[in-house]
């Protein structure tokens, strides 16, 4: 009997090796660089869950091609140094095909010429302009996250549709107002806007009344506030107290249900453009990014009890992108540059709609974002 | 005059807050000549913990302000018993600051792990519409704040003069020594110095939560500038950080409006750093105790 049962035990194993896939070929290795831990964690946390989650599904359903996928993901502290130092790692130990993140600019920026020389594909999950151009010089480099000059141009366009003219801004002093602030001063005169008030605050402060009372009496028609964190929340509610009488837009950072329930009723009338990640189930059917949100954010929120936010989805994009090319292209390197840069055309991922080009290597322009008015609590899509 | 007048509302919301964190640390200062850099902790004590009870375990308002004040005593009491007292008999000044430092990373560490990055809030004490003053604008809450803050200021100043236990402790800071001969238990007092300074901070966050959220972190910036609102009044001075907290808040108000927003911190900063240069024992305080001052 005991013999039997060992011989039962080493026919099982066989049969079990023979028919999972994993076993079969070699795996595909990709690497991967997030702010897990440090001051960029509300980054590069969501990014590691949505990676996790994927390569699991992608495993399960029988890998790519029948390799089993396996990301390498590094945690680079939310510092230059340690994204440089993962990423040689990644490179030389790990020979991965290609790097998506890092979840930050500046750490993207220092990571560029590691990836560039190693001539290896990096997809980062970062916004700034500069990861992705100039174009030339950025043979090997792409990104998911939109242009912050993208939400600027749906601002503007929106506003160019409804007269207002004369605007105030109010940005927080952190790279990412910074960031926006730029984008805000430079593209208004294009459409016909001018900035009558440029206001400022810092990243603890507890009351933006006064720079709030000097864009009305500027005779500003609109106020539009740039900034992420409890910053936002505070514009709201002092914008309400004031009952300053004109309309407030915010950045693409104001995506987070979390922001409406914090302001409460005076998030009333809040127009903002946000990414459609956090209103698909405002979409009607039809639309192309409706079925991969849906599934994406349900599963997301079923497995970690948190709303991925539009920082996850960046790295479902840039995962799937390296995905899809590694299906058609093959485990190439430069075959995969060559696929993500010609063949993501009409790619529909949770940014938008892709569409890479040999001089766009971001693929998204502002009709990735929707304008979404506050209403009832809720969002609500503005025609 | 609505825009002076709306700057001035302002510069008093933040400037309550200032003032009850540098109240704070010239109590713990008059007993035991440390600065307790682990002030603005206890404000954000104030405001997690309140919005802990009242919306997470929906505990009614007074209910909940208790519990909170609880809270924080006994977070105050641990931190005293815990970590001064082993020192103060070694009476190594610099020492102790570098503990109050460590405590304030760990009471942030603590919260971060409890209540995550995220930002929380609570509905106003009252609701109902903002109340419009000659075309300047100000909410029943900041009324709440500025009624709040001067309440306390009362009842500090009643309670160090008028009762026994608060002129024992009044004695303390005059002279160790004395009011130990005098057969006042001083370790008892210093205890009790922690206790009130955590309480007045947590007041200060259950009353500006309202306004203007509470995370994990906000409590560094809030020791800074209630630091400089208590040098700015003279260090030690019970009313000097009341002034020094207001003129603060307004100060950084007035810059904002009239100058600009991106300088709000450096023009108000520059100028306590012109008062301290003039007085350099800040408005109320006289030259002479700066000179027997050990820091």
């Amino acid at each position: 009997m005991k013999f039997f049962g060992k011989l039962l035990l080493i026919i099982l194993a066989f049969i079990i090796l023979w028919t999972s896939p994993s076993y079969c070929k070699e795996p595909y290795k990709i690497g991967a660089i997030f702010s897990v831990t440090g001051a960029a964690s509300f980054l590069g946390e969501p990014e590691k869950n949505t990676v996790l989650m994927l390569v699991e599904q992608i495993n399960k359903a029988g890998g790519i091609n029948g390799h089993p996928l396996e990301v390498i993901i590094e945690d680079s502290k939310s510092d230059e140094t340690q994204a440089v130092l993962a990423a040689k790692k990644l490179i030389e130990k790990d020979k991965v095909l290609a790097i998506i993140g890092p979840s930050t600019t500046g750490e993207s920026m220092a990571v560029i010429p590691i990836t560039t020389s190693a001539q290896t594909p990096l997809i980062s999950v970062a916004a700034g302009a500069s990861i992705t151009q100039p174009v030339k010089e950025r043979y090997w480099v792409f990104k998911t996250a939109q242009y912050d000059t993208s939400a600027v141009e749906a601002i503007y366009t929106y506003m160019k549709k409804t007269g207002i003219k004369k605007v105030g801004i109010i940005t927080i002093t952190t790279s990412f107002g910074d960031a926006g602030r730029k984008a805000l001063l430079e593209l208004a005169p294009k459409f016909g806007i001018s900035v009558v008030a440029d206001e400022r605050y810092g990243p603890k402060d507890t009351d933006m009344t006064t720079q709030l009372v000097k864009i009305k009496s500027a005779g500003a028609q609109a106020v539009i506030n740039w900034s992420v964190g409890p910053g936002q929340v505070i514009v709201t509610k002092n914008w309400h107290a004031l009952k300053m009488g004109i309309p407030l837009f915010q950045s693409h950072g104001w995506g987070s249900k979390k922001n409406i329930e914090l302001a409460g009723k005076a998030a009333e009338g809040v127009i903002a453009p946000l990414g459609r990640l956090v209103i698909w189930d405002k979409l009607p059917d039809k639309h192309p990014q409706k079925a991969l949100l849906k599934k994406y954010v349900t599963d997301y929120e079923a497995r970690y009890k948190s709303e991925p936010g539009t920082f996850g989805g960046h790295a479902y994009d840039a995962l799937m992108i390296v995905v899809d090319a590694l299906k058609n292209a093959g485990p190439d390197k430069k075959k995969i540059r060559d696929y993500i840069e010609n063949k993501i055309k009409n790619w529909p991922g949770t940014g938008g709609i892709f569409n890479m080009s040999p001089n766009d290597h971001c693929g998204l322009d502002m009709t990735a974002f929707e304008m979404v008015i506050v209403k009832n609590g809720d969002w609500e899509i503005l025609k | 005059m609505s825009l002076l007048l709306q700057f001035l509302f302002s510069g008093l919301t933040t400037g309550s807050v200032y003032a009850l964190v540098g109240i704070g640390f010239n109590i713990v200062y008059n007993s035991t000549s440390i600065l307790n850099l682990a002030q603005g902790e206890f404000v954000v004590i104030g405001g997690l913990m309140m919005w802990f009870f009242l919306e997470g375990m929906n505990l009614p308002f007074a209910t909940s302000v208790a519990l909170t004040l609880t809270v924080a005593a006994t977070v105050a009491l641990l931190m005293e018993r815990l970590t001064i007292k082993p020192l103060l008999k070694k009476g190594d000044l610099l020492l102790m600051i570098m503990v109050t430092i460590a405590v304030s990373i760990l009471i942030r560490g603590l919260l971060m792990f409890k209540f995550g990055k995220d930002p929380y809030t609570y509905p106003p004490f009252t609701e109902g519409e903002p109340l419009v003053i000659y075309g300047a604008v100000i909410t029943q809450q900041t009324l709440w704040v500025i009624g709040i803050t001067a309440l306390s200021i009362v009842i500090l100043y009643l309670f160090f003069n008028k009762t026994m236990l608060g002129r024992a402790m009044k004695a303390c800071s005059l002279d160790i020594k004395a009011a130990r001969l005098m057969g006042i238990n001083v370790s008892n007092m210093v205890m009790l110095s922690f206790i009130i300074s955590g309480l007045i901070g947590a007041i200060g966050g259950i009353a500006i939560t309202p306004i203007s959220l509470m995370e994990y972190d906000k409590g560094a910036m809030l020791s800074v500038k209630g630091f400089c609102a208590a040098i700015m009044g003279g260090l030690g001075r019970g009313r000097g950080a009341v002034v020094g907290g207001f003129t603060l808040g307004i100060l950084e108000s007035f810059t904002a409006g009239y100058i600009h927003s991106g300088f709000k911190d450096a023009v108000a900063l520059l100028i306590m750093l012109f008062i301290l240069f003039f007085r350099p024992a800040g408005i109320f305080g006289k030259t002479e105790t700066l000179r027997l001052r050990k820091f």
